[in-house]
């Protein structure tokens, strides 16, 4: 029923999706954590950046992106000097793509969960000899185990709905960077559309389910709420 | 032996000054009302904030003009108002936690579980627990960091009267037994009449100042005394029982007659803390013999101070112990009171403090 080529797309799409969301859990942690903690004044400046792909265009920021990372663009041709591949239309360009595409959906119920948590529980293991690693390792992580499962998700199925940035930066190269939502209008395009509900419908399924599982999880992980 | 505290607590737009010396044993209460810095000065000697001064425990220096030490490298334990225990473990966990780190060995887990009598309670978790199982869950994990100074912060206010009743004479058989000095927050006179040797009084806008625990309850200069229900602390020995009457005999001076007080039998050498409200002593010029009242002991006058229009206050020396008596003033002109004065105080309620 899936043809070769929606298969590789499917894959593509599900390595880009689980490659954004273990960086995304890296760099928005700590971006999380000093959200949360942080009394600098001018902290909303960074929320508000955070939170700015969730309402641009992705065309747009999938443009600007393609400026800077383009040949013309200051990211691109640093990247030339330094002989490494160029970043447009290849995988890597995606990810970097995603990573910013989906940074509110990991960042935002992070610093939600650092938030809840408070400083109480930290105060404690500092009063039984916690230091600040051993607080955020054996304190802080397993308080945000709903909070991490819930970021994770949310931007893993957030970054499997992408379409504008990847279009803007990678194009339609099969197996490159051809992810499921431009197989879907690709089929459309060609009027395909036994093979569009095919996929739309398999992705339709996925998201739904990966959403069942981030509020189903919210109210059993709440235990101690 | 002595802790040595001075602080410069930031407190809003304003800094109190804090000056301290306490023995660095026994149990020293810091009371007074709320907003007075009890707290806060309590967090300032764990280092939970930080503020400009000095924090001293005998030899060793947990804060001064160069140093400051972080809260996880001081020996101490801490419990909290609320919310001590980690939710996301369980009793067991909790005592773990800080075993852990500590270094106690399972003998000395299994000999706090054994004091606090944890034993059913170990599998639950946290929200599981009532306020007083919480806080004795708090407590031995507290002890589990095998602490050089142990703090409270109002650790009962969460808790029911029951609990409170029971949890107090164990909390100060334990801290005696494990010669842990305990500084301990409250704003219950009960509660510190009952438990602490020194107390530390907090007022608004003024330095604290701190004092053994009797003398500062029955100064006639500070607030304690004036109170409606002004009280003294006794300390004594029992040195019989009268069964047949089902009453205690105590001395609290070697100089000085017996005092009878009802309860259960405890053996002689017991050390007891008694409490005497002051308004029910009363003053006679001589002996009375034909009284109900039990207990009668000659005492001298030391001060004496208006309370209200009505009443006087007078501050009775029994033996080297300090009796506070409150009469009115009438009785007061009526006997013509003065300091010096030989008298005798018929004490007509005594309650004994575990």
């Amino acid at each position: 029923m899936l043809a070769p080529e929606d298969l590789t797309a499917l894959f593509l799409t599900l390595r880009l999706a689980l490659l954004t969301t273990v960086i995304l859990l890296v760099v928005g942690t700590p971006l999380a954590w000093w959200l949360a903690r942080s009394q600098w004044r001018g902290k909303f400046l960074i929320e508000a950046l955070v939170a700015l792909p969730l309402v641009l265009p992705p065309t747009v920021l999938g443009f600007y992106l393609l400026l800077a990372l383009g040949p013309r663009g200051w990211f691109g041709q640093l990247n030339a000097a330094l002989g490494f591949e160029p970043w447009v239309f290849s995988f890597k360009g995606l990810v970097a793509g995603s990573v910013i595409y989906s940074l509110p959906f990991v960042v935002q119920p992070l610093q939600d969960t650092f938030q809840n948590i408070g400083q109480r529980p930290l105060e404690v293991a500092a009063t039984l000899r916690a230091g600040p690693w051993d607080r955020f390792v054996h304190v802080v992580l397993p308080m945000a185990r709903a909070g991490f499962i819930t970021a994770a998700m949310l931007g893993f199925a957030h970054t499997l709905g992408e379409f504008g940035v990847v279009l803007m930066l990678g194009g339609n190269i099969p197996g490159l960077t051809q992810v499921l939502s431009i197989r879907i209008y690709g089929h459309v395009e060609t009027l395909q559309y036994a093979q569009a509900h095919v996929l739309s419908a398999g992705l339709l399924l996925l998201s739904f389910v990966i959403l069942l599982s981030v509020y189903g999880l919210r109210g059993r992980l709440r235990l101690w709420r | 032996m002595t802790l040595r505290i001075r602080q410069r607590l930031r407190r809003g737009d304003f800094t109190l000054p804090v000056d301290l010396e306490l023995p660095s044993d026994g149990i020293t209460a810091f009371m007074g009302e709320s907003g007075t810095g009890k707290t806060s000065l309590l967090r300032a000697i764990a280092g939970l904030d930080r503020h400009e001064g000095e924090v001293r425990i005998d030899e060793l220096c947990w804060q001064d003009a160069q140093r400051f030490v972080p809260v996880h490298q001081r020996e101490l334990g801490y419990v909290f108002q609320e919310d001590n225990l980690f939710p996301h473990l369980d009793v067991r966990g909790n005592l773990d936690f800080a075993a852990r780190r500590s270094g106690a060995t399972q003998d000395e887990i299994a000999d706090v579980i054994k004091r606090l009598a944890l034993q059913s309670l170990l599998k639950a978790k946290a929200t599981q627990l009532s306020g007083g199982e919480r806080q004795r869950v708090a407590l031995a994990r507290a002890l589990l960091t095998k602490p050089k100074l142990l703090l409270m912060d109002e650790p009962l206010s969460a808790v029911d009267a029951a609990f409170k009743a029971s949890f107090l004479p164990q909390l100060k058989r334990l801290v005696q037994e494990l010669r842990i000095p305990l500084l301990y927050v409250s704003h219950y006179a009960d509660e510190v009449a009952q438990l602490a040797d020194t107390l530390v009084l907090f007022r608004r806008g003024a330095a604290p100042i701190s004092g053994p625990v009797s003398a500062m309850f029955t100064d006639l200069s500070l607030p304690l005394a004036q109170r409606s229900d002004a009280e003294s602390i006794l300390e004594a020995v029992v040195t019989g029982y009268e069964a047949n009457y089902g009453l205690l005999r105590l001395q609290t001076d070697a100089r000085l007659g017996v005092l009878r007080v009802g309860g259960d039998e405890l053996p002689p050498g017991t050390p007891v803390r008694l409490r005497v409200m002051a308004q029910d002593v009363s003053l006679t010029l001589s002996r009375q013999q034909d009284t109900s009242i039990l207990n009668i002991c000659p005492v001298t006058v030391s001060a004496i101070e208006q309370s209200s229009d009505s009443q006087m206050t007078v501050l009775l020396a029994l033996g080297s112990a300090r009796l506070l008596a409150r009469i009115t003033r009438k009785s007061a002109d009526h006997l013509r009171l003065f300091v010096g004065q030989s008298l005798f105080a018929q004490i007509k309620s005594v309650a004994l403090l575990h």
